[in-house]
C-alpha cells in the first residue's frame, strides 16, 4: 500500500521483501533487534533487511545506528557468518553511532542463505 | 537464515497463523515452530509463554543455551460490521494506528466505495464475509448496525473465535435484548461479558468521529492490556 495512511512498512512487508530479494538472486542480510535496555526506539523483534548494494527496508533504531548496521550487514552478506552488534551509551562509539535516547540495543545480523 | 525457512515463515504470516522463529545465538541454528507444533517442541514452556505475551525475546538459560525467540503473530485487524457514519471515521483512524481494516455490510446503499475509499469493503452478509476471512484472536470485531440480522451472526462468530476485542453498538435496551438472544444461543455469562457494550471508552463521545475515537481507544486498550496502568 502506498497511500499516506500507512507510511511505515510492516514487519510482514520487510520479511516478504527479504524473501523476494533473495529469490531474485540478490545477496541479503536480515538484522533483528534481539535485546533492548532503557528507552530503545524500536522493540525487540524489529527487522532491517539489507541487500548487497546497501539497499534497505525497515528499521532497528529509528535511524540512529542504521548506517553502522548496514555496513556490518554488507560484511555478513560477504562472509556468511552471523554477527551480534551492540549499540548504546556504554559503547565507546556512542558519540559516533550511539542512541541519542540513552538506550542500548543488541542486533543480530544474519545472511539469507 | 535459510531461504526455505524464511519462505515458510512468510507463508504462516500470510495465512494469519502465529509462529515462532527460534535462533540459537551461539551456533546460529534456527527452526520455525508453528503454533500447532509448540507442544512437541523441547522449549514448549518458553514458547507458549512468549506467544501468550506476543513478545519476542532472549531466553538466556534454555537447555539449548542462549536462544532468541522471534514471535510472529498476524497483523492485528479490525473487522467492522456496518458501513455506517462511525465506520467512515473509524476506518482511516484505525489504519493510521496500524490496523488492517475490513468493512462488511450487505446493504449496498451503505457499502459504497465512495463512502469508503482505500478500505476493504465487502457488500455481503457477515456469514459470507467470514467464510473467506475467518475471525481469529488477532482480530477486533466491531458491530455497528444495531440490526440483529446483521450483527448477531458476527458476534456469535467473534465469541467462538476468541477475538481479542468485541464491541457492539446499541442502547442498554438494545443490548439487553442482544444478551437474551446470545443466552438462548447457548453462550454463558462469561462469554457474553466479553462484549463491550455500550461500545467505546467513556469519554462522552457525541459525533460519529468522537465515537470512532472511543472505539479505537478501547481496541488499543485491549490489545495492550498488559501495559495498562489500570488493568
Amino acid at each position: 500500500m502506498t497511500d499516506a495512511a500507512t507510511p511505515v512498512a510492516t514487519d510482514e512487508d520487510i520479511l516478504a521483501a527479504a524473501q523476494a530479494w533473495r529469490e531474485a538472486g540478490r545477496g541479503v542480510a536480515i538484522a533483528t533487534v534481539v535485546e533492548t535496555w532503557g528507552s530503545a526506539p524500536r522493540p525487540v523483534g524489529s527487522h532491517l533487511v539489507i541487500d548487497e548494494e546497501g539497499d534497505f527496508l525497515g528499521s532497528v533504531s529509528g535511524g540512529c545506528v542504521e548506517g553502522a548496521v548496514i555496513s556490518d550487514a554488507l560484511d555478513v552478506i560477504e562472509s556468511g557468518a552471523p554477527r551480534m552488534l551492540e549499540f548504546g551509551v556504554a559503547d565507546e562509539t556512542a558519540w559516533r553511532v550511539g542512541l541519542s535516547c540513552g538506550g542500548r540495543i543488541r542486533v543480530y545480523v544474519e545472511r539469507v542463505e | 537464515m535459510k531461504l526455505p525457512l524464511l519462505t515458510a515463515l512468510n507463508a504462516e504470516r500470510a495465512a494469519r497463523r502465529a509462529a515462532i522463529l527460534v535462533t540459537n545465538l551461539a551456533s546460529g541454528e534456527q527452526r520455525l515452530v508453528r503454533e500447532a507444533e509448540i507442544d512437541a517442541d523441547p522449549l514448549a514452556g518458553a514458547l507458549h509463554d512468549a506467544l501468550r505475551r506476543g513478545k519476542s525475546g532472549i531466553v538466556a538459560e534454555s537447555p539449548e543455551g542462549e536462544v532468541f525467540l522471534n514471535v510472529q503473530v498476524p497483523p492485528t485487524r479490525i473487522l467492522v460490521i456496518g458501513a455506517v457514519h462511525i465506520s467512515q471515521a473509524l476506518a482511516p483512524m484505525a489504519r493510521i494506528a496500524g490496523f488492517d481494516v475490513t468493512i462488511v455490510d450487505p446493504r449496498t446503499a451503505f457499502a459504497t466505495p465512495e463512502r469508503f475509499p482505500n478500505v476493504e469493503l465487502l457488500d455481503v452478509w457477515p456469514d459470507e464475509a467470514l467464510a473467506s476471512r475467518p475471525l481469529d484472536r488477532y482480530t477486533a470485531l466491531v458491530a455497528l448496525t444495531h440490526d440483529p440480522k446483521i450483527d448477531d451472526p458476527a458476534l456469535d462468530a467473534g465469541l467462538r473465535a476468541e477475538c481479542f476485542y468485541i464491541g457492539a453498538l446499541g442502547s442498554k435496551k438494545t443490548h439487553a435484548r442482544r444478551v437474551e438472544r446470545l443466552r438462548d444461543a447457548g453462550f454463558d455469562e462469561a462469554a457474553i461479558a466479553r462484549i463491550h457494550a455500550p461500545i467505546g471508552l467513556d469519554i462522552g463521545a457525541v459525533s460519529p468521529a468522537e465515537i470512532a475515537v472511543s472505539v479505537l481507544g478501547e481496541i488499543v486498550g485491549e490489545l495492550r492490556r498488559d501495559r495498562r496502568r489500570r488493568p
